[in-house]
């Protein structure tokens, strides 16, 4: 199927380790939803059965595809802007002029931190931009950050 | 705190008041804020408290009271009438006491760059806000405020909740200080400090004042563009969407009682009903003797019959517009104007609506008038057959619409559902039974986005949207064609580059002196 593609455009992926934090992630869930089931269905409430399993097996689907998903994480550092893409069922595209950032976050989570990742997150004065680039090696996440702020002093924009 | 000593030198443009307010010295609010803020409620309840309770409080100090009569009598029998007088002239002193020096200590400042304000007794605040971040400046006169001559000054900022307030002030005064902060705000001034010479003396300021070019171009308060009157304001209200509701909840109520034949359902209607009418009572007052005129410094918005507000908002401070109808409004060819704004009040004065329609209620040619006041500059004789054709038309006529294969998802609205690029906006157009124009100004785009689900996959469509901040518009159109969805993107992302940078419009008069 023709995926959306933007033409000209070489991206810069993310740490494939990621794929370990978002399999983790994804069995801990699988873990709480089973021991939901098990509990209600010891306490003999069959109907919630339904639900939880398709539950599982949309988080099932998801962990298979997870490799693939982190491929598609990408952006690149254009001129004036940053670039911003992921997603392979759900495609999403952002571009956020530098001038834009109000503020740069870098987040670590306990299963990322222990793989040496940081997450990476670009906010703006618009809440549904939502630019949070994942499974960044820390010290690219540090120098991108820097690199966003110094961009950012010298074409800043107003609101 | 002294009046300067070339008071009578002042330039009649700045009057001598508001020269003195804005001196960047630390002034006080109008003498009868404590009452108006609820000083006049305390006094009230500590009389009713007083008048219910006078046994219960008198028995507390003299316990053998109860079984006498009338505690004015026991007051003269045994001669205590100067305690309880006392006592109850001491709790009115403290209370007078605590407003006097919550207004003493409510102090604020406005010099060239900041609006400051402290405030608070045991808990201090100290706001300040810049003068350039400035999202608006509203002056609202409550009913009983207007009987002491005071109004009150919210100077928006950005953010939540971030608005500076200055209540009261002397009502005479408020709308000159506006004018004066929005010039302040503008640039012009700043402008001037750099060309002229060193400036600190009060003579300097007011010399520099003097020769400022158009300092008083709204002297003569400018005519408002749309005029409501009380017909059509009434018609869009029981026209209006609260309506459909209405009639559904009355026609679900009457097949409910005719079914079942019980009239107890009723007893649960009410509550819903008066609701209703509360809620057309409040659009109605709203929107009374609403105007909308252009100032250099913004357009000014007013409304109110009883209580008053009056709000300027400078240009480049309207982040997304958005034109629309409602259902029913159809049959008078009424339109709506909503904006986007960067300031978010969660609190509503008395006569405070949601601040973020601009046009309650107007037909086409008014529509067209509003958006030229609102978007100065990129409106023109051009761009205005995009607004006329975004609003009613269909098809081919500029914009780009959503291809054939758009029909499985938008079945009536696909002709229409589109998007254009125009110098200095990009507006979209959507909705065949609620009709929808979006326009945002290119300066005012945060982020663009483009996405694609497997729905829109299969049909060779994506879906665009252009990122703005908060509000109650959000830009987006979906099931658009995927090629001119992506021209779409890229094109964008260069013209929000291109804009934001060249935007100048937090200085929005910077440019336009003469050096």
């Amino acid at each position: 199927m023709d995926r959306l593609e933007l033409p000209g455009v070489t991206w810069r992926g993310v740490s494939p380790k990621l794929v370990w934090v978002e399999l983790v992630s994804g069995a801990v869930f699988l873990l709480v939803v089973l021991a939901i089931a098990v509990v209600t269905l010891l306490l003999g409430i069959w109907w919630v059965a339904v639900p939880l399993g398709v539950i599982a097996v949309i988080s099932v689907i998801n962990l298979a595809l997870t490799g693939r998903r982190v491929r598609s994480i990408g952006y690149q550092l254009r001129d004036d802007d940053l670039l911003f893409r992921r997603g392979i069922m759900w495609q999403r595209f952002v571009a956020v002029p530098y001038g834009r950032m109000q503020l740069v976050d870098i987040n670590r989570g306990p299963i990322a931190r222990g793989l040496g990742l940081s997450e990476l997150k670009f906010v703006t004065a618009a809440a549904a931009a939502g630019v949070t680039i994942p499974g960044l090696p820390e010290n690219e996440a540090e120098e991108l950050r820097d690199h966003l702020v110094s961009v950012a002093e010298s074409r800043r924009a107003g609101l | 705190m002294t009046e300067p000593e070339l008071a009578p030198a002042t330039p009649a443009t700045v009057p001598e008041l508001v020269a003195r307010l804005t001196d960047g010295e630390w002034h006080r609010l109008h003498p009868a804020t404590p009452l108006l803020k609820g000083g006049f409620a305390l006094i009230v309840v500590l009389g009713w408290v007083v008048s219910n309770l006078r046994e219960r409080l008198i028995g507390l100090f003299v316990p053998r009271f109860d079984d006498q009569g009338d505690p004015v009598d026991y007051i003269v029998q045994h001669g205590i009438i100067l305690q309880a007088l006392l006592i109850v002239t001491g709790l009115l002193l403290v209370l007078i006491a605590g407003f006097y020096v919550s207004w003493r200590m409510h102090t604020f400042r406005i010099t060239s760059e900041v609006v400051e304000v402290r405030s608070g007794i045991l808990f201090r605040t100290n706001r300040k806000a810049r003068l350039d971040r400035i999202q608006g400046i509203n002056i609202v006169r409550p009913f009983v405020s207007r009987l002491f001559g005071a109004a009150r000054l919210e100077i928006s900022q950005a953010g939540h909740d971030a608005n500076v307030h200055l209540s009261y002030l002397n009502s005479a005064a408020a709308d000159d200080l506006r004018r004066e902060i929005l010039r302040r705000a503008s640039g012009t001034l700043a402008a001037e400090r750099a060309a002229a010479a060193p400036v600190g003396s009060v003579l300097d300021r007011r010399v520099s004042e003097l020769f400022a070019p158009e300092l008083d171009p709204d002297a003569a308060p400018p005519e408002s563009v749309v005029r409501i009157n009380l017909g059509r304001l009434v018609g869009s209200i029981v026209l209006g969407t609260g309506t459909l509701f209405a009639i559904l909840l009355i026609a679900g109520v009457i097949t409910w009682v005719s079914i079942t034949g019980r009239l107890i359902v009723l007893v649960f209607i009410l509550p819903s009903l008066l609701g209703f009418g509360s809620y057309y009572v409040r659009r109605f007052t709203k929107s009374l003797r609403y105007t909308i005129a252009g100032t250099p410094d913004g357009i000014r918005i007013g409304f109110g019959l009883l209580s008053t507000s009056n709000e300027t908002l400078p240009p480049g401070r309207i982040h997304s517009v958005e034109v629309s109808q409602p259902l029913l409004w159809r049959l008078a060819g009424w339109w709506q104007i909503r904006v986007n704004r960067a300031s978010h009040t969660s609190s509503r004065g008395a006569a405070n609506q949601a601040n973020t329609t601009i046009l309650p209620v107007g037909n086409l040619s008014e529509v067209a008038r509003v958006l030229e006041l609102m978007l100065p500059g990129v409106i023109g004789p051009q761009t205005s057959s995009f607004i006329e054709n975004g609003t009613i038309s269909r098809g081919e006529d500029g914009f780009t619409n959503s291809p054939r294969r758009a029909a499985a998802l938008r079945p009536l609205s696909w002709r229409r559902n589109g998007f254009a690029v125009i110098p200095g906006l990009l507006v979209l157009r959507k909705g065949a039974i609620w009709r929808r124009l979006i326009i945002v100004p290119q300066p005012r785009l945060q982020s663009v986005g483009l996405q694609q689900g497997p729905i829109l996959r299969l049909l060779r469509l994506a879906s665009i949207h252009l990122h703005t901040v908060s509000g109650p518009i959000t830009a987006e159109l979906g099931a658009v064609d995927r090629d001119a969805a992506l021209a779409f993107f890229t094109e964008v992302a260069e013209v929000a580059v291109r804009a934001g940078q060249s935007d100048t419009s937090h200085r929005w008069r910077s440019g336009e002196l003469p050096a």
